[in-house]
């Protein structure tokens, strides 16, 4: 990483962008960060492909569907270090409480019974587009689907662990976590 | 017999009102045999589902009413317990047993043949809605696998053409008991008020399953000692709890007997639900008196006046003859009001049964369940003998543990010393079964080594030994020197054998891994999701996906669930643990070498359902 800013990119997948809000959290801290780094592939400079390869990869929520999962593996590809950030990612989060219920269910909940389409849909029409990405039958943690090398815990993951943790993974040096930092309850 | 219930199906319009007068009468008749006592919930519910052979949920209201407890309390209880249901389980409900044993003796194609013969899969009743098929964990039949219980009733030794003449007589509505035609079991199986083919194979007698015993004679002893002698008698045999835990039975009676507390209990576990365990069911079914003279010993040591035998819902065909006993026991006056002529030395005993739940076997769960809630291992401390059934001071003791202390109290601390080894006094009663010439019970002393064992009952080509059940360790041929005791390998009575010729990971591992699963009460976060995790690698391993990572994670997670409340939870892991450590080979064997990760995701298979639903044809490249 000599005479070279470190690159990062990062992605939100089955999430719900709270992960990234958290990053933007450090406050004027984001302002060290830039001297520190530069961004790749990520919703924050709204850099939609890889333009290089990257040092450091960080992946907000699991996976729901086919887009996802490719997704996933991309940056797998493009990244030396592959950090999982939040509950999401970790542990398929809320998206995950559809685990169990049988997708057909979950879709005709969503497109014939919620009450926000219920009676909207007369034609019954399900969404098959061939340009849609596919839903997975259950949400997958990213490590199921690729090498993970962090973990990062939390809903979101607090703006300080980010901090602390990209610090140290760019300076080298390791990471203090006290009690209250791994603590949840 | 009584007029059959009509179904609840399409005729509820047609036959509604006398239908509903007619359970709910039946249901009120029940409730009213307890005393409309809210902590007899679990005696009022197994009473309706054998009666209809379900609890319909129409009956919930009936039941809170006159209960005076909410839906939810009663709807709890229900769904904890696997021999419960609400939905109908057919006039004949057939619970295989699924434990590592049955599949070793042939429970795969007994099933597929009861699959055959009745038309419908395991988890299902046939269409008209005679025969239920259901799988359930061990029967506590381990010896005379595989098993099946029957509207209660036990058949053993199942083979697929007897399934066939059973299924074709179930058919025929044949009455349960005129299906076993293979003559009755030894010993007490055999009494007209067990009517069973169950066999005791009782292949070692020593000094609890010794001919001989004089029932009453421990209490004619004891009822001229103080509690306090009788305590001290029990400390001085050194014995340890026969259970699997092994606290100092002493000890324990001495703490309930000085826990404040105008009323006091005395329980028996009869609850053995370690997979491979079954010396307890050869007990009740041979010792009963022995059984209930611990009790009462019990009751006269700490001052408790009642004393809850709580029996597994699988041993419900000893019903009838534990209830014989104990009024024999009444008659005798070594049950009731001044036993033996002491004044002031009352002591009575009721059966609590269960309803299928291995974690019930945990004390404080067992309490839980005994008052008629789900049976979720409390928090402790307090621990039952300071506040336990109904919040007052109780003692657990398992079944051979009583016994024993019969044996003490009659023939001395000293003598129960002279037996066994230093740390582990006595004897103990072990459940042998899987690949060896004689599986049954064996009552050895403590400190018999595995090898020793092997040579007793036949065992020659022995890949493994499961020493203690599920929870306790699988050990190696190079470990066979080690010693039964509670300071080497202790266990609560459980010794599995697997032959060379056994796929340990598959066959043995992956199904007590289930075991736990199927059996966590879900209160643990740990207990409820690490096992699955676990499992999850496991079959990754057995599929030839693994990798060597997988085995190291498997180890690390292990180790959380040690945070677990009670022992179910902890000792979880201990199948794979266990056969990591002793076993090693085996999982390299398996693994892929020179790769780091796996992920065995199959993008194919997870997105065919989702575009089955929306007609779809998967594009996956």
């Amino acid at each position: 990483m000599e005479n070279q800013k470190p690159i990062i990119a990062t992605a939100s997948l089955a999430g719900c962008f709270g992960c990234h809000m958290s990053l933007l959290d450090i406050d004027d801290r984001i302002l060290n960060l830039i001297e520190l780094v530069e961004f790749d592939k990520s919703p924050i400079n709204d850099l939609k492909k890889f333009t290089r390869h990257c040092d450091i990869g960080i992946i907000e929520g699991g996976c729901c569907n086919s887009e996802n999962i490719h997704m996933l593996k991309e940056f797998r590809k493009n990244c030396r270090i592959l950090i999982s950030v939040g509950e999401c990612a970790i542990m398929g989060g809320l998206p995950a409480l559809r685990n169990g219920i049988p997708i057909r269910e979950c879709i005709e909940e969503a497109y014939w019974q919620s009450p926000s389409v219920k009676g909207h849909n007369p034609e019954m029409i399900l969404p098959n587009d061939q340009e849609l990405p596919m839903l997975l039958d259950r949400i997958y943690h990213c490590h199921e689907i690729v090498k993970i090398d962090y973990f990062l815990p939390g809903c979101p993951p607090r703006a300080d662990l980010l901090y602390d943790a990209l610090v140290s993974i760019i300076t080298g040096t390791e990471m203090k976590l006290p009690y209250e930092v791994i603590k949840f309850d | 017999m009584k007029p059959p219930i009509p179904e609840i199906t399409d005729e509820l319009e047609i036959g509604e009102q006398v239908y509903q007068v007619t359970m709910v009468e039946i249901v009120h008749g029940i409730i009213k045999k307890y005393g409309s006592n809210p902590t007899r919930l679990m005696d009022i519910l197994i009473d309706i589902q054998s009666e209809f052979r379900y609890i319909p949920p129409l009956v919930l209201a009936e039941i809170s009413k006159e209960l005076n407890i909410s839906n939810i309390d009663i709807e709890q209880t229900i769904s904890f317990y696997h021999f419960f249901s609400t939905t109908p389980t057919g006039k004949y409900t057939v619970y295989l047993n699924n434990s590592a044993v049955a599949y070793m003796m042939g429970r795969e194609e007994v099933a597929q043949t009861f699959e055959r013969e009745v038309g419908c899969k395991f988890g299902e009743v046939s269409a008209d809605g005679m025969i239920g098929l259901f799988s359930t964990s061990c029967i506590g039949m381990s010896d005379q696998e595989p098993a099946a219980l029957i509207n209660g009733k036990l058949f053993t030794r199942l083979t697929p053409f007897r399934v066939k003449e059973i299924v074709r007589d179930l058919k025929a509505l044949k009455h349960i008991d005129e299906i076993i035609v293979e003559g009755l079991g030894d010993g007490a199986n055999a009494l007209p008020e067990v009517h069973s083919m169950v066999q005791n194979n009782i292949r070692k007698k020593g000094p609890i399953l010794a001919d001989g015993y004089k029932a009453g004679e421990a209490l004619k002893k004891i009822v001229k000692m103080k509690p306090d002698d009788v305590i001290a008698e029990v400390k001085a045999s050194n014995i340890r709890g026969r259970g699997g835990a092994g606290f100092p039975t002493g000890m324990k009676w001495e703490i309930c007997r000085n826990s404040p507390g105008d009323e006091k209990y005395i329980f028996c576990n009869a609850d053995e639900g370690e997979p491979g365990t079954f010396k307890d069911r050869v007990i009740l079914t041979e010792y009963p008196k022995m059984l209930m003279e611990g009790m009462a010993l019990a009751g006269y040591a700490v001052g408790a006046k009642e004393g809850i035998l709580y029996v597994r819902h699988e041993y419900g065909y000893l019903q009838k003859h534990l209830e014989k006993v104990i009024e024999g026991g009444r008659k005798k006056n070594y049950l009731g009001k001044n036993i033996c002529g002491r004044e002031d030395f009352d002591f009575d005993i009721r059966i609590q049964f269960g309803a299928g739940s291995y974690v019930c076997g945990e004390e404080s769960a067992l309490i839980e369940s005994a008052e008629g809630k789900r049976g979720e291992p409390r928090d402790r401390p307090p621990f039952p003998v300071e506040s336990g059934y109904l919040g007052k001071p109780t003692i657990v003791n398992n079944v051979e543990t009583l016994c024993s202390i019969v044996k003490v109290i009659v023939h001395g601390a000293q003598w129960y010393r002279s037996m066994g080894t230093k740390e582990s006094s006595g004897t103990k009663v072990v459940s042998i079964s899987g690949d060896c010439k004689y599986p049954g019970v064996y009552e050895i002393e403590w400190g018999f080594s595995v090898n020793d064992v092997l040579e007793m009952i036949g065992a020659s080509d022995v890949q493994a030994v499961q020493v203690g059940g599920p929870s306790g360790t699988l050990i190696a041929p190079n470990e066979f020197n080690r010693t039964l005791s509670y300071t080497d390998l202790s266990t609560g009575g459980s010794i599995i054998i697997f032959g060379k010729h056994r796929d340990l990971l598959k066959d043995v591992v992956l199904n007590f891994t289930n075991f736990f699963i199927d059996e966590s009460c879900g209160s643990c976060s740990t207990c409820r999701n690490i096992p699955i995790h676990l499992r999850t690698k496991l079959e990754k391993i057995l599929n030839a996906r693994g990798v060597d990572k997988d085995i190291q994670e498997m180890l690390e997670w292990a180790k959380i669930l040690k945070a677990s409340r009670c022992g179910l939870g902890q000792t979880a892991a201990n199948p794979i643990v266990s056969s990591i450590k002793n076993f090693r080979p085996l999982y390299d064997q398996k693994i892929q070498h020179g790769k780091d990760f796996d992920s065995s995701f199959d993008m194919l298979k997870a997105v065919q359902e989702s575009c089955d639903a929306v007609s779809r044809v998967p594009h996956v490249h």
